[in-house]
């Protein structure tokens, strides 16, 4: 690119202007800020049995994670573990269903169409804590008591539903109509068109908002804590932790869900993408 | 049962609110001929079309296909099969279970429905294109698989949505060829939407002009070329002067123009704004005295014995036969 003014030799130079370098600059310090801290926690689940939870590191080892496991302190992670997993997937599948509905139904304005989606939006923009609070404090004046798949169901649900739906959008934004017309021109029914044509297209983007709201229950702490009653999802048997014990335990904890996450991110994305991969290019040709 | 025509409109309207996109159109296209709708964009020919469907709600008015009024059925009920304007083809589907997916949804069994639709992949020289997806197609490729994909229906009639705006344009003359050939072959109605003059006239038997959600003119592309019957008609097909003549506005072919000098015919004069090639024919454009653009379209030896270039003053003549009168508007 030219900008001006004859340039030197004949040749133009592609000199980066100065906001480059200070612009990378920020980005490389939010990078250590943000992989930092993580990568530290990483490093010192492997410390050795006698070291503790700072650096140096006095050899290595797996005992903390084998400590995991153990009878004794750590007693309640392996349990609240399988807790979390079996919320986050019961809140993924309302999430899903109804996102998916949703989606679908807000592609015609209808009366209070409007109305419905800033009262959608709004839910995103509460304070959680008090959500949370605010639930509890319903279940407690009805006489009801909390627990994980009635009152943090619905807390969860609060947060993980105008998500699921704004994904949603975004997901049958690229939908294209005909489709479902061709449907139709072809005979199908209603019922036909979305098990045959809708939702088979739609279905990356639905797993993309399954995995989204799995994520967002599994590692949710404010809403649920008020909510879940008096059996801990792992967040809360962690954070609890945290307060009471001080071991590199914990850092193992973090280390093993961390990959666990990671795991399964990486089979989304490597299904998804085989999905999409047979299709975007067919959608960009057309449409 | 009146078959003599395959699709019958009756003051057929439709509303959006308070706009009307088609005015109460009447239309009798005749058993087995290519039909096509022609117009600029807003004129209401894909709303007329998708009526015809059944994808769109007719606001008044009855729609007969072969003398029976479908205008309450389902579109799969009413004997069209549609090809949309972007294919619409099923991305996540190969070839094969795209065509047979009228089929399925029948619930005609697997190996049946595959050898139906391997069938009619073959009609359009597709057969060995079976298992590949639309991806991974060409546009004309995935042209044809829609093709195919509305045959099987076994429409009586077709309806086609712009079939060949989203192709390149010698394809799309290759394409159009082929289009005719199936349409004689299978003898069955096309209905045909295209903003293209050049396109319908190649393709049509009748040439239907909209404008504003009114039919202007139908006929053969032949009547509606010679006898344009409005100055919109002559300016839309293109290759007409438009002048006022002694009573009411008058069209001359481009073509029967020629530069000379003013004699006993009639003649207007004005000045050249451009000249251009265009191999066989040369056009050259002027601005004439009285107001009105006009061009005469002369072959390449005739201007060249006599070149002109933009900006000499100029002639136009015509003979007095060659001038047809048109209604006014």
């Amino acid at each position: 690119m030219i900008v001006g003014g004859p340039s030197k030799a004949g040749a133009v130079t592609e000199r980066k202007p100065w906001t480059f370098y200070a612009l990378a600059g920020v980005f490389c310090l939010y990078m250590a800020f943000l992989y930092g801290p993580m990568l530290v926690i990483y490093l010192l689940s492997f410390q050795g049995e006698n070291g503790g939870v700072t650096f140096p590191m006095v050899g290595a080892s797996t005992v903390w994670f084998q400590d995991i496991v153990k009878p004794g302190q750590m007693a309640n992670i392996p349990v609240s573990f399988s807790r979390s997993m079996g919320l986050a997937s019961v809140v993924s599948i309302i999430t899903v269903v109804f996102a998916v509905a949703a989606g679908l139904g807000f592609r015609r304005r209808f009366p209070g169409s409007g109305v419905v989606f800033y009262l959608a939006v709004a839910s995103l923009v509460m304070p959680s804590l008090l959500v949370g609070f605010g639930i509890g404090l319903g279940f407690q004046f009805l006489g009801w008591e909390t627990s994980m798949f009635t009152s943090a169901l619905g807390a969860q649900l609060t947060w993980t539903l105008p998500f699921g739906l704004f994904a949603m959008f975004a997901v049958v934004n690229r939908f294209n109509r005909s489709w479902e017309e061709a449907a139709t021109d072809l005979g199908a029914s209603a019922f036909q068109r979305l098990r045959h044509v809708t939702l088979p297209i739609l279905l990356p983007g639905i797993i993309g908002v399954a995995m989204g709201a799995f994520t967002l229950s599994y590692d949710e702490y404010a809403r649920t804590t008020l909510t879940i009653g008096t059996k801990n999802t792992l967040p809360l048997e962690i954070y609890a932790l945290i307060s009471s014990a001080t071991s590199p335990t914990l850092f193992a904890i973090g280390t093993l869900t961390t990959g666990g996450s990671f795991l399964a991110i990486g089979v989304t994305l490597v299904l998804v993408l085989r999905m999409q991969k047979r299709r975007t290019a067919a959608s960009l040709k057309v449409g | 049962m009146d078959t003599r025509f395959d699709v019958e409109l009756v003051s057929v309207s439709k509303r959006y609110g308070t706009t009307l996109a088609v005015d109460a159109i009447s239309l009798r296209i005749p058993a087995a001929s290519y039909c096509c709708l022609l117009g600029p964009s807003g004129c209401g020919k894909t709303t007329t079309l998708r009526m015809i469907a059944g994808h769109e709600a007719i606001s008044a008015g009855d729609i007969l296909i072969q003398g029976q009024n479908i205008s309450e059925l389902a579109p799969v009920r009413r004997g069209t099969a549609m090809m949309f304007q972007s294919y619409a083809l099923f991305p996540h589907l190969n070839c094969l279970d795209n065509v047979a997916f009228s089929l399925k949804m029948r619930g005609v069994g697997k190996a049946e429905r595959h050898a139906k639709a391997r069938e009619f992949l073959g009609l359009v020289q597709m057969a060995d294109f079976a298992q590949r997806l639309p991806a991974q197609l060409s546009g004309g490729q995935q042209q044809r698989v829609a093709l195919a994909r509305a045959l099987i229906m076994r429409p009586k009639v077709l309806l086609l949505d712009e079939p060949l705006s989203a192709l390149d344009p010698f394809l799309r003359i290759k394409v159009r060829e082929e289009l005719k050939r199936l349409q004689r072959e299978l003898g069955i109605t096309f209905v045909h939407v295209t903003h293209s003059q050049d396109e319908a006239m190649a393709l049509a038997d009748m040439m239907v002009v909209m404008q504003d959600g009114h039919i202007r003119q139908s006929g053969s592309p032949r009547e509606v070329f010679e006898k344009p019957v409005s100055p919109f008609i002559a300016k839309f097909i293109g290759s007409h002067n438009v002048l006022s003549g002694p009573s009411g506005p008058i069209a001359i072919r481009a073509d029967r123009c020629r530069l000379g000098v003013p004699g006993d015919g009639p003649f207007v004069s004005g000045r050249i704004t451009a000249v251009e090639y265009q191999g066989a024919m040369v056009r050259v454009a002027m601005m004439t005295d009285l107001g009105p653009e006009a061009a005469a379209l002369m072959p390449d030896r005739d201007f060249y014995a006599d070149p002109v270039g933009p900006g000499d003053p100029a002639t136009l003549v015509w003979a007095e036969r060659d001038a047809h009168a048109m209604m006014e508007a």
